[in-house]
């Protein structure tokens, strides 16, 4: 554990373990940021610099106003992410970031099927099968049904095979969400933090498509 | 801009003025301390330069000819003043031809902050004339850049890009203004510097633990060895490094841009890293039981093989970058946080000793590599001139002196080899890029940044034309800047690297040059071209002693090559002496 030792006392935090394994591994990075437009470039050029492929990439509000949170989920060998993740934290704008390999968070994804309601209607084996899917309803109508399903990836995708003969209209799936396990105390900081010092207002372009509202000569 | 001057400049914080942003940002540089500006006018950036009009008096802008001229001369004054370098130019091509520079700047961490004109807000992403994104251009290459669409912004944005691009590891920064934000008008309440940002740690907190545990280290060590890079120079820590070395009695050897750090001649320097660096410093590295690496980096061509480097050691790595720590090099203690800081702690805690021994090893490797190299390289029998001979004779007129600026090639390694350095800031380099073209360029800035030194530039045949066009900003500010052309009448590194490694097959090396005497004649700038080694003291002594700049061509001998050298891939052990 000497390497975490030697990184506590500034931002990063990685995940346990010894940095000399090199195989491949997914890991999930997770990112508090400020939210500043451009930000999102700036991470996403660590990863394709190094020609890395993202598998999986959410940013959203964290539940304090004015952070976001990005959760990132690359397969990379640990000593690669290790570096990635310092990279990731030198950013300005970059509050903090984390990364965990999956046995040290519990993840989620989200994925809405659409399926033609005449179908569900008339085969009860597709009823049986969407609840034994734990599946749920989110919107009904006479023509579609939209079905969502959140889980691991294998799950949402088992449900894909298993709608496809039943004329499956449409699917989505968001990226991956993952609360890590070990994170006492992250809501009261981030709390605090935003307590002490208010973040600032994200300033847009306000003259898109409004060229008479410029200043001009 | 009937805006009342006189009312501003120390701006009263009680009462707003109503000001155009131009006028801000110009109020802004004036309290950051910022003296002088590098820049290139061009439609989207007219306000700013319109604003500047009345600003001359207090703003000295240094119209350069090109903009990757400008943004270089911003690094070179960076380099040699300790300040921020100020750069301008206008939208599109003016804003992507900084591109080099910042890339440049953003690897050797030199704190530079450029002000891009942009196009009108409303017009972002209509393909506008000279419209370039240049905010994503640039992200990869600047430590921070942001895009101000609204003049209300312009105080506080550009507090916080002096702030990014001076503190903790330097760099460039970027901020790109519409044009309508240049000219609207707010009301500026006076500017205020910023320091501090809250998602941004400019230094990590230093851990007592690990320097107790560094000194422990050191303490112990029979054959201790200090590698030290630019880090000492931009934490302004030279006398802490000394301080430091002196006590511990440690062989300290640097990095290109580590040089000068501590003066050339100091008993304890014992020469330079790298793949054309020194003989012992190379060898010893693998030899070594503790190697305390202060503000430096690893780079590649420092390292050499890096699965061979240094694997004997215990390694301490002072650094004020957390993520430099470990990223190339592992280390055993990793000494987070600024020098300036860490460096007295280590030094209270570390026994004074002398490593006579040890030291002399490193002495007997320098004997080697005067026989082998040095030797040949400084008092040459061959009948055209060296490089090195060049610079040793320079030597013994500025005495170590003057600030080199250098461009990249064999001329650069040769000069930082042999340029005697009593001073710190007085070798201005591209090392990370390897930007050719940066010297002529740079020289100027650094001029600019040291009024008050002799610069002399020492640039080869390739490099001097790929900026030259600068020759013009020199005759129209009359900047006194001295240079010296080697000319071997190839594309010298790469032609060693063609002999060396592919066969002596000289691919696109073989470069013509201009009459380079008639070409500084033609920008009014005296010159000199000499073929003949007994001609080398007196020219230098006359490109010395003119008033205002001087161009010496010094014809040198076509196929040298630079040794010692470790050839890439090979271990720093395995540095060949031929």
């Amino acid at each position: 554990m000497e390497n975490n030792n030697k990184v506590i006392n500034h931002k990063v935090s990685p995940a346990g373990g010894d940095l000399e394994g090199a195989s491949k591994q997914e890991f999930n990075i997770t990112v508090y940021t400020e939210n500043q437009i451009g930000l999102l470039t700036r991470i996403a050029i660590i990863f394709s610099r190094r020609k890395i492929n993202i598998e999986s990439l959410n940013t959203s509000p964290s539940e304090i106003d004015k952070i976001h949170r990005f959760n990132i989920v690359i397969t990379e060998s640990e000593e690669v992410v290790h570096k990635l993740v310092r990279q990731i934290e030198k950013q300005v704008e970059v509050l903090k970031a984390y990364y965990h390999t999956n046995a040290d968070v519990i993840w989620q994804e989200l994925a809405l099927y659409k399926v033609s309601t005449d179908v569900i209607a008339e085969k009860v084996s597709v009823e049986r099968l969407l609840r034994e899917n734990g599946a749920r309803v989110v919107v009904l109508r006479k023509d579609y049904t939209v079905f969502e399903t959140t889980g691991h990836r294998e799950e949402t995708d088992n449900l894909i095979s298993i709608l496809q003969p039943f004329g499956l209209i449409e699917f989505v799936r968001s990226a991956r969400v993952a609360i890590i396990k070990d994170s006492d105390g992250f809501n009261r900081k981030l709390r605090e933090f935003e307590r002490l010092e208010p973040g600032e207002e994200v300033i847009e372009n306000e003259y898109l498509n409004q060229g008479e509202k410029v200043f001009t000569m | 801009m009937e805006v009342a001057q006189e009312t501003l400049t120390t701006p009263a914080p009680t009462t707003a003025v109503e000001v155009s942003g131009s006028v801000a940002l110009l109020e802004a540089l004036i309290v950051e301390g910022v003296d002088t500006i590098f820049g290139y006018p061009g439609g989207a950036i007219m306000p700013i330069y319109d604003a500047l009009f009345d600003y001359n008096d207090k703003l000295n802008h240094i119209l350069v000819r090109h903009e990757q001229g400008g943004i270089h001369a911003g690094q070179g004054y960076a380099r040699t003043s300790g300040k921020v370098g100020v750069v301008f130019a206008t939208s599109g091509p003016g804003a992507t031809n900084l591109v080099t520079g910042l890339a440049d700047a953003q690897i050797d961490s030199t704190p530079v902050v450029c002000i891009t004109g942009q196009v009108f807000a409303h017009l972002l992403g209509t393909d506008a004339f000279q419209e370039t994104d240049v905010i994503n251009i640039t992200t990869p290459v600047t430590k921070w850049n942001y895009q101000v669409t609204d003049a209300n912004e312009i105080p506080e944005v550009i507090a916080k890009a002096f702030y990014i691009a001076k503190s903790g590891r330097p760099g460039p920064v970027l901020i790109d203004i519409t044009k309508n934000a240049q000219i609207q008008k707010f009301n500026f309440e006076g500017y205020t510097k910023c320091n501090h940002i809250r998602s941004y740690r400019p230094k990590p907190i230093v851990r007592t633990q690990y320097v107790q545990e560094a000194a422990a280290l050191i303490n112990q060590a029979k054959k201790p060895f200090i590698i030290w890079g630019q880090g000492v120079i931009l934490g302004t820590a030279e006398q802490e490094f000394k301080a430091f070395v002196e006590k511990s009695g440690i062989p300290a050897a640097w990095t290109v841009l580590g040089a000068g750090a501590i003066p050339t001649e100091h008993p304890l320097n014992v020469g330079m890293l790298g793949m054309h660096g020194n003989y012992g410093p190379n060898v010893l590295t693998n030899e070594c039981d503790v190697l305390i690496a202060i503000g430096m980096r690893f780079d590649d061509r420092v390292t050499g093989r890096l699965d061979k480097y240094a694997k004997q050691a215990k390694v301490v790595h002072l650094d004020i970058d957390p993520a430099e720590i470990d990223k190339n090099v592992k280390s055993t203690v990793p000494v987070w946080g600024d020098c300036k800081e860490t460096l007295p702690m280590l030094t209270k805690l570390i026994e004074e000793k002398k490593h006579t021994e040890w030291l002399n090893t490193f002495n007997e490797y320098t004997q080697k590599e005067i026989e082998a190299v040095i030797h040949d390289e400084l008092n040459p029998t061959t009948p055209e001139m060296t490089m090195g001979e060049v610079i040793k004779q320079l030597n013994e007129i500025t005495k170590g002196e003057a600030i080199i600026v250098t461009d990249v090639g064999q001329h650069q390694m040769v000069a930082c080899r042999y340029a005697k350095f009593n001073k710190t800031r007085s070798n201005v380099t591209s090392g990370g890029l390897g930007t050719m073209g940066f010297a002529l360029p740079a020289a100027i800035g650094a001029k600019f940044g040291a009024q008050d030194r002799t610069v002399v530039a020492i640039i080869g045949d390739g490099g001097f034309q790929m900026t030259l066009q600068e020759l013009g900003t020199i005759m129209q500010t009359g900047i006194d800047v001295k240079i010296i052309i080697l000319n071997n009448r190839f594309l010298g590194m790469v032609r060693q690297w063609q002999e060396l490694f592919n066969e002596r097959r000289y691919s696109f090396v073989d470069i013509q040059s201009p009459d380079f005497v008639a070409v500084a004649a033609a920008y009014r700038i005296a010159g000199k071209m000499i073929d003949d080694r007994k001609d080398l003291p007196a020219a230098l002594n006359e490109m010395l002693s003119t008033k205002g700049s001087f161009l010496l061509e010094v014809m040198v001998t076509k196929e040298n090559n630079v040794f010692p050298m470790v050839p890439q891939g090979c271990s720093v052990a395995e540095i060949r002496l031929k």
